[in-house]
């Protein structure tokens, strides 16, 4: 008579110690420990963010005063100043190059999205502003140089506004392009089915619907661009005088109070970085203590359209 | 009165314009094409003024597809091709010399999913009085397409509201409303109450007569009891497997009395007893 | 079509017929109208508009290029190749080379890219993971307090706060980082260094003082730039891995770094390697941090406390006081940068196209 084969037990019983938790296990101590580095590098880099913050508050917040706002900027261990035309000059810096760079970001985006999608150009653009993305900045700096610097003969606030355009650009017509996909399909149908234009679907619903988020990119494209110097040591350099003394917020009101080199907070702060007298050194705190804040605002605001949009 | 704006082409839709036997679409399809995909084949029907006309037929047989003909809305389809003539009004609407835009100008449509604009309640109902350049009073225009569509009463006090806070019966009288502000001479309506809660449903469905009143309108429904109760005329569509593809076609056509309680071909009569749908 | 259809088509288009154009435009007003000439026309317009602005963009690339090459062009003849290899930039004998310049962009960059990546990796895996918050959750589950509503809420909220802030390292702009660097890094860094080069100078890389700008600084700075491109983009690929593989992962039993270390980096190397060849794109195009810390010294040296310089703190440093024959040097240098940035970024966004790709396959 043949016997059953021998059945060897698949399951041995499981040796419920070993379902434990424990930090003596090697696996879960390794586990434990890379956790507990990647937590300390995560907190070890937001050290150099508040070191940052602390320092302008300590340094910045003591020179900050009405006077250091609105006067110009010191000689050499010269009592007072200020950085007023700097703020006003990247004010003004600014302004030009988001009146160049927000219409063409958002016309190209408009293009790629509604007009031309899925077209050979449109893969094209959107990988061209991918590029300029990561141009260098003092490279957009050489480029307006060569433009404008050299075509006019003179270093100048639209000088500097050509090239912070340029950054100014790929950031504009990227998040342009995200705004204008999410309007729903079927808002885009509606009015089309109305008998709008694709001139008019786009204007009239598209856009409209869509404007917090292409804010959102103006925003956060302004506040990169309000902190650049390096672009503007190639085009507007600076100026130890107010662009128009005639003007009561010493804006520029003519042409030639435009086309000579302007301050700017940014490269005000570079200059004075090396200087080897205090006054001057404590300028540039305050200065970075101004740009920061501006940075910081234009980004929040940013932030928060960016929230809103998403209902 | 004067003359009517003439399109970019030099033609223009008068006012409801009608041929003798009260028809405002008269629609041929021959043949429509997406691409390779044979949609849709031999569709012969008309819309007449006053009328309500219904597409009734199993899910694939191109109903939506032959509504959306009718307003050029298929052009938006990449690959879409037409061998056919739908006439509107004495023209051929798929003439090369006829500009779509101002197709979609006289034939308004309501759509499955409510769709307003991400506006108020008021600039949703005044945009097609906007686009079209209305110089009467848009207010009033406003108040009386939102009582047609039955919707004025629950917002007359938050006309400045977001139209999107609305729920979804009321969205979709709001794109009714939307779409009867411009007193279009065929309003067209895909499913329009497939989306909605049954109260909704009737609500719409009570409006429709009431709109018939006034518009005229082809409505594309898989509900057979909604198509019963509303449609003077309907329009029955099946699916051609036979080529090894599905192609939509048209089975029967007539007074929805006679397709409904006297149907003469047998796809019809197993759809009406409900064998498929 | 019937014969009688036919005969009304034909009925309809005869001349005199209803669809005549002098029949239809006589008929009365109402609402709906079509486009107008001027609509019409503007919407022409506008498309166009759109079209030729979406070809200046991709136009502006070759124009950037093409200007920064014209501008380097005399210098390209005068200088020639030897521009790339000779070490000596002085003004006054019109001795241009940038080999130093070179060699301290690739030696600062890579320095800083591998700290920033080291660092921004593992914030892309503690963010992604959600530690923090699964932290917070077990130490409310453990104070007892998971049922509150408003304790409940904190760890995601705080979760968030941390994306955040980390995100904010990018908003700092560069010259702040700069004079930050001047008065904070380096006088903390300088006591260590200094003895390291005391005690261990015999290694290249401790070789030289610090005494004030130099390698070290400039890289630790740049990592801190670099970190936030790098640890977003990573996030983002480690995100962007399927629920399903997750699901395997942990059905097998597999501890979080497990899953972590073997299948969740190695699924997102692509993107992860994407971010850090852009993150290497934006250290070798940093300037303003690297013209404020690095020294702006031409030397050429192993050593992390030496001085050096680099291509953008070239440019920087030297044209704002330049006469016609530097600046035409200087286009030279501009071209030599635009040339490494351009490549690698275009390979750093191809490489994240093909990721994204990838994972498409994967869903």
């Amino acid at each position: 008579m043949e016997r059953p084969p021998n059945r060897t037990a698949v399951t041995s019983e499981v040796d419920l110690e070993s379902l434990e938790r424990s930090l003596r296990r090697p696996r879960t101590l390794l586990s434990f420990t890379l956790s507990a580095l990647t937590g300390l590098a995560t907190f070890a880099a937001l050290f150099p963010l508040f070191s940052v913050l602390y320092m302008l508050a300590k340094q910045g917040l003591a020179g900050l005063s009405l006077a250091t706002l609105s006067e110009l900027p010191p000689a050499a261990m010269a009592p007072g100043g200020g950085i007023g035309n700097a703020i006003v000059g990247t004010f003004v810096v600014v302004a030009i190059a988001s009146v160049i760079s927000v219409p063409l970001g958002i016309l190209a985006a408009i293009y790629i999205v509604e007009f031309g999608p899925e077209t050979r150009i449109a893969a094209a653009v959107r990988f061209a502003a991918k590029v300029l993305t990561g141009l260098p900045s003092i490279l957009a700096g050489v480029f307006a140089f060569a433009v404008v610097v050299a075509t006019t003969g003179e270093f100048s606030a639209p000088a500097g506004g050509v090239a912070l355009a340029l950054l100014m650009v790929p950031t504009v017509l990227l998040t342009a392009e995200e705004a204008i996909k999410r309007v729903p399909a079927r808002m885009r149908e509606a009015a089309i089915g109305m008998g709008a234009t694709p001139t008019q679907v786009v204007t009239q619903v598209i856009v409209p619907t869509g404007a917090p988020a292409i804010l959102t990119g103006v925003m956060l494209a302004v506040a990169r661009a309000a902190g650049e110097t390096a672009p503007l040591l190639f085009t507007a350099l600076f100026s130890n005088y107010w662009m128009s003394t005639t003007h009561p917020l010493f804006l520029p009101k003519t042409m030639s109070d435009l086309m000579r080199p302007t301050a700017s907070l940014a490269v005000l702060i570079y200059n004075f970085s090396g200087s080897p007298f205090d006054n001057q050194i404590a300028l540039a705190w305050t200065a970075a203590l101004v740009l920061v804040v501006i940075v910081l605002v234009f980004n929040v605001i940013g932030q928060s359209l960016a929230g809103r949009s998403s209902d | 009165m004067g003359p009517s704006p003439a399109t970019a082409n030099g033609h223009a839709f008068g006012a409801h314009e009608q041929m003798p036997d009260g028809t405002l679409i008269d629609c041929n399809i021959n043949e429509l094409h997406y691409g390779r995909f044979k949609a849709v084949r031999d569709v012969s029907l008309k819309v007449r003024k006053g009328t309500i006309t219904a597409f009734i037929g199993p899910s694939g047989c191109g109903k939506s597809t032959v509504l959306r003909c009718l307003n050029r809305m298929n052009d938006l389809v990449r690959g879409f091709r037409l061998r056919g003539h739908v006439i509107f009004r004495g023209q051929d609407i798929y003439a090369s010399k006829i500009d779509p835009v101002a197709v979609r100008r006289h034939i308004g449509m309501v759509f499955q999913q409510p769709n307003p604009f991400a506006m108020s309640i008021f600039r949703n109902v005044a945009f097609g009085l906007r686009l079209n350049r209305y110089k009467g009073s848009t207010q009033e225009k406003v108040e009386s397409a939102l009582k047609q569509a039955a919707l004025w009463d629950e917002v007359k006090d938050k006309l400045r509201s977001s139209a999107l806070a609305l729920s979804g019966g009321q969205q979709q009288r709001l794109c009714i409303a939307r779409a009867v502000a411009t007193e279009p001479a065929v309003l067209l309506m895909d499913e329009p109450c497939s989306a909605l809660d049954p109260i909704a449903t009737r609500r719409i469905e009570e409006l429709m007569l009431e709109l018939k009143k006034k518009y005229t309108i082809a409505i594309v429904t898989h509900n057979l009891q909604q198509a019963k109760r509303l449609a003077d005329t309907t329009a029955f569509l099946y699916v051609d497997t036979s080529a090894g593809g599905r192609t939509g076609y048209m089975v029967e056509y007539g007074p929805t009395n006679e397709i409904f309680d006297n149907p003469r071909e047998e796809h019809t009569k197993q759809y009406i007893r409900g064998e498929f749908s | 079509m019937t014969p009688a259809r036919a005969e009304a088509v034909r009925e309809i288009f005869r001349p005199g017929g209803p669809a005549d154009e002098r029949t239809l435009l006589s008929t009365g007003s109402d609402i709906s109208q079509a486009p107008s000439a001027g609509e019409v026309a503007a919407d022409r317009f506008f498309r166009a508009a759109t079209m030729a602005v979406a070809w200046f963009t991709v136009f502006l690339v070759f124009w950037v290029v093409l200007s920064i090459g014209r501008q380097a062009l005399p210098s390209l003849r005068t200088y020639g190749v030897a521009f790339l290899t000779d070490t000596v930039w002085d003004a006054n004998r019109n001795a241009f080379g940038i080999l130093p310049a070179i060699v301290g962009t690739l030696y600062s960059s890579i320095l800083g890219l591998v700290i920033g990546t080291i660092f921004g990796l593992a914030i892309a895996i503690f963010l992604s993971e959600k530690f923090l918050a699964t932290g917070l959750d077990a130490c409310l589950a453990f104070l007892g307090l998971a049922d509150n509503a408003w304790f409940a809420s904190l760890p995601s909220r705080l979760e968030n706060l941390l994306r955040i802030t980390i995100e904010l390292l990018a908003a700092i702009p560069s010259v702040v980082y700069g004079l930050w660097g001047i008065f904070i890094v380096i006088p903390i860094i300088r006591p260590p260094a200094n003895w390291l080069h005391a005690h261990l100078g015999w290694i290249p890389f401790f070789g030289t003082s610090l005494s004030g700008p130099g390698l070290l600084p400039a890289s630790i700075v740049l990592a801190i730039m670099v970190l936030p491109t790098i640890s977003a983009i990573s996030r983002d690929a480690l995100v962007a891995v399927p629920p399903k593989l997750r699901e395997a992962a942990f059905g097998m039993g597999a501890t979080r770094w497990e899953a972590i270390l073997a299948i969740f980096l190695p699924t997102a190397a692509t993107g992860i390697f994407g971010a850090v060849i852009l993150g290497f794109g934006r250290a070798l195009g940093e300037t303003m941090a690297l013209a404020m810390l690095a020294g702006n010294a031409n030397v050429i040296s192993w050593s992390l406390f030496s001085p050096a310089n680099t291509l953008a703190a070239l440019l920087a440093n030297h044209f704002p006081e330049a006469g016609k024959p530097e600046v035409a040097a200087l286009m030279y240098a501009a071209l030599v940068l635009l040339a490494i940035t351009l490549i690698v970024n275009i390979v750093g966004t191809l490489i994240l196209q093909r990721a994204e790709a990838g994972l498409k396959g994967l869903r």
